[in-house]
């Protein structure tokens, strides 16, 4: 016992000297180029969104990847952290970024609860821009913005934009809402309901349930008998049990999805009610099955670089890349200069209109993007695969849906409302 | 009967001589012997040089090192430390003390002001603060109440069962505790000309309020109740025959871990600005078990110990090793402690001290492990 402690100790202190001989090794190695710039990176590795993290780093990598890591002349130097979609926990994590690896540009978080809590902290760090990774939440740029809180993509709203015309178009005239309880499906339901209720869509009843709920029965049983049909705003596993027990129950209202609804990852799961998926229709930043010439190239290059990566790069990829891409490009257009509390940079940022794979994306006044949303239907192929078909697709979204501010209220539980 | 008498009878002295323990034979409660005077060395040069540093710390620390790293640990310290209380001196594993500073801080929020409109009643800080520990501390005395009777694993379950409970509370109502998004912005207020938030006052606060809870816990555990305590845990039955009421001195601990955990709670949820349904998930209930295992549970200072371990290596393990591999290295620095350590980084100190002594065979550490293991 007493030599084995020893041994124990002894392993523990060699470990403890190579790693800090390699510590020291890696910081000359550093001296010997010209200063990189250091890029903080926050998506959640852990928790309930922790695949959808996983890609969102994917998407942030390409971008750096396609500059071979170099920008302006400087090194890229990318310092991750990671959060569970917790906004605490989203907050350390940036903190240690920022005061502690003395990043230059901090670029996340994923999720809606972590952007409103990081944008607020940013207000204390103003020497510091920070970049939004993917999250959705309408009050992180809308309520009380940050001056150095810039994101270049849409919000859960802005995502959703369209969807309720193409629902009356399909002829829904009453729908039911089934969406989980936080700020970003509330974003999601506002975009649908705004369009659907100015266009005279009722809906009769809203059901907020749980994130990572399970039990979908009492849900189902409130389901009216004369509504045309359920918006489901739901994400992942939440979503693939939601339309099992509808299923189940016998449930044939057809679907309206959310942005992270119908993804590929539902598309594909196992079981009878897949084919009556067909025909759903859904709000989206990105579509798997878009023909442009620049989100073709994006979707190869995705490919390329990661065989281990999804068959097509999810929302979460393609966000992450469209928000790097939007650091780098700036960091471009001045020449790397981050001087005088990087006021040349934010004001290039403020001004620049992004190029991105789903069309060009500028911003308003509040730092927030307005850009493209693709309305989507699923269809069956000859194979008999399920893919989201471009229904339509609308360029320069704004973060009001088109509503002067004055009347633009953020989506809440109660907020739409037409019964 | 007085405390000294009673730590002579169930032999729990601070520090017992050698040879005598040694010769002493390993049971639950030995022959009675004469009684020592209480405080052998109150004070030592460890404890001057302890103090001193954490007073210099933010002196020389970054602001970062000073807030995210010195005072999470101080309060989070705080919240295990209700846990060694309970644990380690009242033989009592709650699981839910952090749901009991999770009340403190929900009620800290919905008395005084956060940012959701028509939840908090926006009194002044000071009474919300008040208001939220006695609540919290009423609560716990409620937790303790319903879980006295069970021991070991089915004391356990039953907190844990409470805290997850508070949890779907919190996670569903809306009308009180805001459902997911939780209480925002609950923020300490600006005192004296001084924002209570800034890394320094805050750090102090919490230093405050951290040497308070572990003095008082110091002190309890020398007090007849202590000593009471202490009995209990390590033989209820004599204690009660002996004439102590047993449920009663049960509950009174978790009453007065309660309060302890509500302070951490309250500096916590100011540290964070906020407080979420996530704050009280099941995740930190086992977080602070294992905040407290992992410093030991041998003295209160245990609890600080393994939360300052437990900040950097949430804070640092991400560098060590890339990506999502990093809670690999938590995971392994937990099981390295807890396997090599009957007591945690206590363990470790006091197998250390003994190596430095030139004292052979029967040593301090060796009779004070006797001592607390052979129950």
């Amino acid at each position: 016992m007493e030599l084995s402690k020893k041994t124990v100790v002894r392993t523990l202190a060699a470990v403890l000297v190579v790693a800090a001989i390699s510590a020291g090794a890696f910081a000359v190695g550093a001296f010997a180029q010209a200063p990189p710039v250091k890029i903080g990176l926050l998506a959640t590795l852990e928790g309930p969104f922790a695949a959808g993290g996983q890609d969102g780093i994917r998407g942030a990598e390409l971008a750096v990847r396609q500059r071979n890591g170099v920008v302006a002349g400087r090194k890229i130097e990318l310092v991750k952290a990671s959060s569970d979609a917790k906004p605490d926990v989203a907050v350390n994590a940036t903190r240690k970024l920022v005061e502690q690896d003395k990043v230059d540009i901090m670029v996340g978080p994923l999720s809606g609860s972590e952007g409103i809590a990081v944008k607020e902290y940013s207000k204390t760090q103003p020497n510091t821009t920070f970049i939004n990774g993917s999250s959705g939440a309408q009050a992180t740029t809308l309520v009380s913005p940050s001056p150095n809180f810039f994101r270049f993509n849409t919000d859960g709203g802005q995502w959703m934009v369209g969807v309720g015309k193409a629902a009356l178009d399909k002829g829904y005239k009453k729908v039911m809402v089934i969406a989980e309880d936080y700020a970003f499906p509330y974003s999601q339901v506002q975009g649908f309901m705004t369009e659907y209720c100015k266009l005279g869509g009722k809906v009769p009843v809203k059901a907020w349930v749980p994130l990572g709920g399970k039990d979908y029965a009492s849900v189902i049983a409130r389901v009216p008998k004369d509504v045309d049909a359920l918006a489901v705003v739901l994400g992942g596993a939440d979503a693939v049990n939601f339309l099992n027990q509808y299923e189940q129950a016998g449930g044939d209202k057809p679907i309206i999805g959310g942005s992270i609804t119908v993804s590929q990852d539902i598309l594909n799961y196992k079981g009878k009610r897949r084919d009556s998926l067909v025909g759903t229709i859904a709000g989206s930043p990105i579509a798997d099955a878009y023909d442009a010439p620049e989100f073709k190239a994006f979707v190869a290059d995705y490919k390329k670089n990661f065989p281990d990566g999804y068959p097509s790069p999810s929302l979460f990829a393609l966000v992450y890349y469209i928000n790097m891409k939007a650091t780098l490009d700036g960091l471009d257009s001045v020449k790397g200069d981050l001087s005088g509390g990087q006021k040349k940079y934010r004001d290039a940022l403020s001004k620049m209109t992004l190029k991105t794979p789903v069309g060009d994306v500028k911003l308003d006044a509040n730092r927030q993007a307005i850009g493209t949303t693709f309305i989507t239907e699923v269809v069956k192929d000859a194979q008999g695969n399920l893919y989201n078909k471009v229904l339509r697709k609308i360029d320069n979204v704004n973060q009001t849906l088109g509503l002067p501010p004055a009347e633009f209220k953020v989506g809440s539980r109660d907020e739409p409302n037409c019964p | 009967m007085s405390a000294a008498n009673w730590r002579g009878a169930m032999n729990v002295q601070p520090r017992a001589q050698g040879a005598n323990a040694a010769a002493a034979p390993a049971g639950a409660v030995r022959a009675p012997r004469p009684a020592r005077p209480r405080f052998e060395n109150p004070l030592r040069l460890l404890h001057l040089v302890v103090l001193a540093f954490l007073i210099g710390y933010p002196w020389f620390a970054t602001p970062f090192f000073t807030y995210q790293i010195g005072a999470q640990s101080l309060a989070l310290g705080l919240i295990a430390l209700s846990l060694t209380f309970l644990g380690g001196y009242g033989g009592m594993i709650s699981l839910a003390q952090m749901t009991v500073a999770g009340i403190a801080g929900y009620m800290v929020a919905i008395f005084g002001t956060a940012a959701t409109d028509g939840v908090s009643l926006g009194w002044p800080w000071w009474l919300a603060v008040l208001i939220g520990i006695a609540l919290a501390t009423g609560a716990a005395a409620f937790i303790g109440w319903l879980s006295v009777r069970t021991e070991g694993i089915y004391t356990i379950m039953i907190t844990l069962a409470i805290g997850v409970a508070f949890y779907y509370l919190v996670l569903q109502n809306y009308a009180v505790f805001n459902g997911f998004q939780g209480e925002q912005k609950v923020f300490p207020p600006t005192l004296a000309g001084i924002y209570w938030r800034d890394p320094m006052p805050f750090y102090y606060l919490a230093l405050f309020w951290a040497l308070a809870g572990y003095l008082f816990v110091v002190y309890l555990l020398r007090s007849p109740f202590g000593i009471a305590l202490q009995g209990i845990r390590d033989n209820p039955r004599r204690m009660h025959a002996l004439g102590f009421n047993v449920t009663a001195h049960r509950v009174t601990a978790y009453a007065v871990a309660g309060a302890i955990a509500a302070v951490g709670g309250v500096l916590f949820t100011w540290y964070n600005g906020l407080v979420t349904p996530g704050s009280v998930g099941t995740s930190w209930l086992i977080n602070i078990l294992i905040i407290a295992v992992l410093g030991g549970m041998r003295h209160p200072v245990g609890a600080f110990l393994g939360a300052i371990v437990f900040v950097l290596l949430q804070n640092f393990a991400i560098d060590v090793i890339d990506r999502e591999r990093f809670n690999l290295v938590i995971g392994a620095v937990f099981l390295v402690i807890v396997l090599f350590s009957q007591d945690g980084l206590l363990g470790w100190w006091s197998a250390l001290s003994v190596r430095l002594s030139t004292q052979r065979g029967e040593t301090r550490w060796s009779s004070a492990r006797r001592r607390l293991y052979a129950r």
